[in-house]
């Protein structure tokens, strides 16, 4: 009888802190989970070697000059001239803003160059060039 | 009898409690994306704020529409550059806060593609230099 026990709680094996570590597994995942905020325009990036990584997303904008000229600020096309004043708007609000510029290749520097003009008006001079590794 | 009713009553069953947890998991799982943001950092210039430099710590690199590069009057193919940046800039040695000395100034055409800029500006920032400057395109 004594026998039959031991040999049954043996063959058992301990799930009472299973949950416990799903639980940490879940809490990690809901804190590391940043949902995309953004799509923006098809665009594709040149490739470099010397990459930085963006820290946080919570500081940054984003802007996109897809092939055509089109220029679109965190989803919203913006006209050039409106450049300025979306950023600075969002300057006054988060004063540590960086502006990831997703620019695609084949972009004639005449227009970066235009765009980059506007940050300065706007006062984000902080710029990260977004590229693929290379 | 009665009293263990009671016990079996005021527990509530956490069997099935995994479960849930697993669902939510997998949930978080497959939406969490964990696609960084990388790219090459730089400063713009300050609006205004000019500033006289030695002009013999000046690296100049025109950069035409066609994507070929001229570092200082001589033509360089794009993986020339950073030897030549880097011999460049122990030539010209470091300054008193220890950064070095060369300014290199990157100056495009408005017809230049992005693409030949970046690449250059790549090349640039392997070669160690810390001081870039963006020159205004010619018309």
């Amino acid at each position: 009888m004594k026998f039959e026990k031991k040999t049954k709680a043996k063959a058992e094996i301990p799930t009472a802190s299973l949950p416990d570590i799903i639980f940490m597994l879940l809490i990690f995942f809901m804190v590391v989970t940043v949902f995309k905020e953004y799509r923006g325009l098809p665009v594709l990036a040149p490739t470099a070697r010397t990459t930085a990584k963006l820290e946080t997303k919570r500081n940054v904008a984003y802007l996109w000059v897809d092939r055509l000229g089109r220029i679109a600020i965190d989803d919203k096309i913006v006209p050039l001239e409106d450049v300025a004043p979306v950023l600075s708007e969002k300057f006054t609000q988060n004063r540590r803003l960086i502006v990831s510029l997703k620019i695609d290749q084949e972009v004639s520097m005449g227009l970066v160059t235009d765009v980059q003009e506007k940050l300065r008006d706007a006062y984000t001079l902080r710029v990260n060039y977004a590229t693929r590794f290379k | 009898m009665l009293s263990r009713r009671n016990k079996a009553g005021s527990e509530i069953p956490t069997a099935s409690l995994p479960d849930i947890v697993f669902m939510l998991l997998i949930f978080f799982l497959v939406t969490t994306t964990i696609d960084i943001d990388k790219g090459i950092m730089m400063v713009l210039p300050d609006r205004g704020g000019e500033m006289r430099v030695n002009p013999e710590n000046i690296c100049n690199i025109l950069v035409n529409a066609a994507g070929q590069v001229l570092i200082d009057d001589s033509p360089t193919e794009i993986h020339q550059i950073r030897e030549k940046i880097s011999s460049k800039l122990r030539e010209r040695g470091l300054d008193t806060e220890g950064k070095p000395r060369l300014i290199v100034s990157i100056k495009t055409e408005r017809s230049t593609s992005y693409n030949d800029y970046i690449q250059v500006l790549d090349e640039v920032k392997r070669s160690g230099a810390t001081k870039i400057s963006i020159a205004e395109p010619e018309k």
